[in-house]
C-alpha cells in the first residue's frame, strides 16, 4: 500500500483530489473509453469533491467521459430525501459539473427487489469494464461502505442491516435522532471494491485512528473490513495527522519519508493550450 | 450538451450564475424553468436524466419572484378609476409599464367611485395571466364606496356610502359584479359590515380595512370574520394610541383567530410614512409587511396636475397632494423603489425587503407558492436584480418580458 500522510484536513482532500485528477487525465477518456470512478459519500470526501468541482470549473478536468459508481444509498429513505446519497451526490458534486446523468450509477434503495437491484449494478460495473479507481473512506468501526463488522471478505453488492456504530455515527444528518437513521442499506461488498483496479481509501481525523491502525497494521480481519485492501496490489491511503495517532512511529516514519517520491503523483500535467 | 429527450420535450433553461431567494435567504443556487414554472433539477437528473437546453448567465444577479402589487391606482396619465370605454387598455398600458419596476403580477385598484363607474368599469378588465404583453392582472381592489367620511383622505366624500339592511346585495348593486375582484377595502365600523366581511370572506375575497376610524375591538371583530388586510397602515384611520391602538393594534393582537394572520399594506415611499413608524410596524409584525406603491395616475409622469377618480390632484417633486389642499393623494413611488427604501429605512436585509414585495403579497391573497415564490413548481415570475435592488431584467413564466437598457 501507499500511505499517504499530510498535515490537515484540507490538505489530504486536495491531494486524493489531485491524484483523482491526474488519474482521469492520464488515463485520456474519450466516447469510446470511459473512465469509471468508484464514489463515497459522508463528511470525509467533502472536501476532495470541492477540490473536483474547482478543478472542473478551472476548466482543468471534465467528468464528460468519467462514469461513477457510488458505493452505497440507504434502503427506504425517498430518493428526495435531504438525506438520501443520491441528494448528497447531487447537491456536492453532480450539480456542479458536467457529468451525464446516464453515466452516474447509484444503488436504488426503494427498489421492488432489493436483491436484484443489487445483482443489477454488481452487472452494470461488469458492462462498464471494471472500475479503475475505487474511492472509499473508513468507518469508525472499520467498514467499508457498509460492509459491517462481520461481513465477508469476498461479498458481492447486497443488502445490509446497518450496526449500531454506524447508525449512531450516522445520526448527526438526521437532527441527531437516532430512530429517524435508516437501519438497512444496499452496499457494495468487500469483493466488489476489492475488484476495482485501484482502490483509495481517504481517511481523516482523530475519531478514525484506531479503525485505520487495524486496518494496516493488524491483521486481515472480517471485523475491520478495510483490512481486506492489504491483499489488493493497488491500495492508497490518504490520511492527516490525526488519523495516524494509533499506528506505530515507525510506520509514519517510513511513509512519510516517502513523500518526496508520492507527491510526484500529484503534480499539475504539463498544461496544454485550454479547448474552446 | 445533447438536448433531453424526458417527460416533456419543452426546453429547460437554467439560470446560472445568480442567486436565489428561497427558502428566506438568498442561496447561491442555479435557477431551473420548464414550461413557465420552477423546475426540480434534481429530478430532472435522476428521473429523466435531463440537462438544460439554454443556459441564462445572470452576472451574479438576485433573482427574486417578480413582485405583486395590489394597490395601484393606474399611472403614465391612466386612472383605472375613470369609466372609460378602453378601461382594458388603459390597464394594459400600465400592465406593461409595470414590468420596468419589476412587478409581474397587480390588482387594478379603483377608489371610491359612483356606482356607473364600477358597472362600467369591472366588466372590461377580467384576471388574466401576465407575459410580454405586461403583468398579470389578480383582480381589482376596490377601496371603497363603504369606508369612513371621518378618514375619507383622497376620496370623494359625496360617492361615500354605507351598508343597507341586506349588506352583501346592496354591495352588489354598487360594484355590479364581484367575479374578478381579489380586494374589498370597507371600514368595519359601519353597521352591518359584519355579515359583509363574512361573506365577502366566504368568497375568496380578502377583505381589507381601512379609510376607517374603528378601534381594536371593531377591527378584531372584522377579523373574526375573515377581515386580513389593513389598506396602507397608519394612513387615513385611528392614530395609535396606547389605551386603544385602533387598527394598528392589529400588528400584535392576541385576538387574530389560529391559523390565520393579518397583512398590511405599507407605502414606503418616505412620505406616506415616516421611518421611524415603518420600523416600528416593521419590528412589530415583520413578516405581515406588504410593500404597495398605491400609485396614482401621475406615476410615471412629469409634475403637474391630474385627475384621479373624481378629483384633481398635483404633483410636486415626489409629493402627490389633492389640488389646493396638503392632503397626500397617492403616490408616485414605483414598486422597486419602494423595495429599495424599505430596506434602506427599516435596516431589514435583503431577503427581508424582497419578500415584502413578493411572497407577502401572495400570502394574502391567498395564491403563494404558485406565486410570491422559486419554489419548484411555483410559476417562473421572476426579476433580475443587482446588489442594489435596481431592476435588470424581468420574467414572466419564464420568459423575458422585460430587460434594461432595451
Amino acid at each position: 500500500m501507499k500511505l499517504i500522510i499530510l498535515n490537515d484536513y484540507d490538505q489530504a482532500s486536495e491531494w486524493a483530489a489531485k491524484y483523482i485528477r491526474n488519474k482521469i487525465l492520464q488515463f485520456s477518456p474519450g466516447p469510446n473509453k470511459y473512465f469509471t470512478l468508484g464514489l463515497p459519500t459522508g463528511s470525509t470526501p467533502l472536501g476532495c469533491y470541492k477540490k473536483l468541482i474547482e478543478y472542473y470549473k478551472n476548466g482543468d478536468l471534465s467528468f464528460q467521459y468519467v462514469k461513477t459508481f457510488n458505493m452505497d444509498e440507504y434502503v427506504g429513505l425517498p430518493r428526495d430525501h435531504p438525506e438520501s446519497y443520491h441528494s448528497f451526490m447531487w447537491n456536492n458534486f453532480f450539480k456542479h459539473i458536467d457529468i451525464k446523468a446516464e453515466n452516474t450509477h447509484i444503488l436504488d434503495g426503494n427498489a421492488a427487489d432489493l436483491q436484484a437491484e443489487c445483482d443489477s449494478f454488481e452487472k452494470k460495473i461488469t458492462a462498464a469494464g471494471g472500475i479503475q479507481l475505487f474511492v472509499g473512506g473508513i468507518g469508525p468501526d472499520g467498514h467499508i461502505a457498509f460492509n459491517e463488522p462481520g461481513s465477508s471478505l469476498v461479498s458481492r453488492t447486497r443488502v445490509k442491516t446497518l450496526a449500531k456504530d454506524t447508525i449512531m455515527a450516522n445520526a448527526r444528518f438526521f437532527d441527531g435522532d437516532l430512530s429517524k437513521v435508516p437501519t438497512m442499506a444496499l452496499t457494495v461488498g468487500v469483493g466488489t471494491v476489492m475488484d476495482a483496479k485501484e482502490v483509495m481509501i481517504l481517511i481523516t481525523g482523530a475519531h478514525k485512528a484506531f479503525a485505520l491502525y487495524k486496518a494496516i497494521e493488524e491483521g486481515v480481519n472480517h471485523m475491520w473490513t478495510v483490512s481486506a485492501f492489504q491483499q489488493h496490489p493497488q491500495t492508497i491511503f490518504v490520511c492527516d495527522e490525526d488519523a495516524t495517532l494509533e499506528l506505530r512511529v515507525k510506520t509514519v516514519k517510513y511513509f512519510k519519508g516517502m513523500m518526496h517520491v508520492h507527491n510526484k503523483l500529484v503534480e499539475s500535467p504539463p498544461s496544454e493550450p485550454k479547448k474552446n | 450538451m445533447p438536448s433531453n429527450k424526458s417527460v416533456s420535450d419543452a426546453p429547460i433553461t437554467q439560470f446560472i450564475n445568480c442567486r436565489i431567494l428561497r427558502d428566506n435567504e438568498l442561496q447561491r443556487e442555479d435557477l431551473w424553468v420548464r414550461e413557465g414554472r420552477i423546475l426540480d433539477p434534481e429530478k430532472l437528473f435522476f428521473d429523466e436524466q435531463g440537462y438544460a437546453d439554454k443556459r441564462v448567465d445572470c452576472g451574479g444577479s438576485i433573482i427574486a419572484p417578480g413582485f405583486i402589487d395590489v394597490q395601484i391606482n393606474g399611472g403614465y396619465g391612466i386612472d383605472f378609476s375613470q369609466a372609460s370605454e378602453d378601461v382594458s387598455d388603459g390597464v394594459s398600458f400600465v400592465a406593461k409599464k409595470i414590468l420596468e419596476h419589476g412587478v409581474t403580477s397587480f390588482c387594478p385598484t379603483l377608489v371610491t367611485s359612483p356606482p356607473e363607474v364600477y358597472h362600467k368599469v369591472l366588466p372590461q378588465v377580467k384576471v388574466h395571466d401576465g407575459g410580454p404583453h405586461g403583468a398579470g392582472v389578480l383582480g381589482f381592489h376596490l377601496e371603497g364606496p363603504f369606508i369612513s367620511a371621518e378618514k375619507k383622505g383622497a376620496h370623494p366624500e359625496k360617492y361615500l356610502r354605507t351598508f343597507k339592511s341586506g349588506g352583501l346585495e346592496h354591495l352588489m348593486e354598487v360594484y355590479g359584479s364581484l367575479d374578478d375582484v381579489a380586494i374589498v377595502t370597507l371600514a368595519p365600523e359601519l353597521p352591518g359590515s359584519q355579515s359583509v366581511v363574512r361573506e365577502l370572506s366566504q368568497r375568496g375575497i380578502t377583505v381589507s380595512l381601512g379609510h376607517s376610524a374603528a378601534d381594536l375591538s371593531q377591527a378584531e371583530e372584522a377579523v373574526q370574520q375573515g377581515a386580513s388586510f389593513i389598506t396602507h397602515l397608519f394612513n387615513a384611520m385611528l392614530p395609535f394610541h396606547h389605551r386603544d391602538p385602533g387598527i394598528v393594534g392589529l400588528l400584535t393582537s392576541d385576538r387574530i383567530p389560529a391559523g390565520r394572520a393579518v397583512y398590511y399594506g405599507m407605502i414606503a415611499d418616505g412620505i406616506h410614512t415616516n421611518p421611524a413608524a415603518l420600523r416600528i410596524a416593521h419590528r412589530a409584525h415583520p413578516s405581515g409587511l406588504v410593500l404597495v406603491t398605491d400609485a396614482i395616475t401621475a406615476m410615471g409622469l412629469p409634475p403637474g396636475r391630474h385627475t384621479l377618480g373624481q378629483q384633481v390632484i398635483e404633483i410636486q417633486g415626489l409629493h402627490a397632494y389633492v389640488a389646493g389642499t396638503k392632503t397626500l393623494s397617492g403616490s408616485i413611488a414605483t414598486m422597486d423603489m419602494c423595495v429599495r427604501h424599505f430596506k434602506q429605512a427599516s435596516g431589514c436585509s435583503v431577503q427581508e425587503a424582497l419578500e415584502a414585495a413578493s411572497l407577502h403579497p401572495a400570502q394574502l391573497l391567498g395564491i403563494s407558492p404558485k406565486k410570491g415564490k422559486l419554489d419548484y413548481g411555483s410559476d417562473a415570475d421572476l426579476v433580475l436584480l443587482d446588489e442594489g435592488l435596481n431592476v435588470k431584467a424581468t420574467y414572466i413564466s419564464g420568459e423575458e418580458v422585460w430587460r434594461k437598457g432595451q
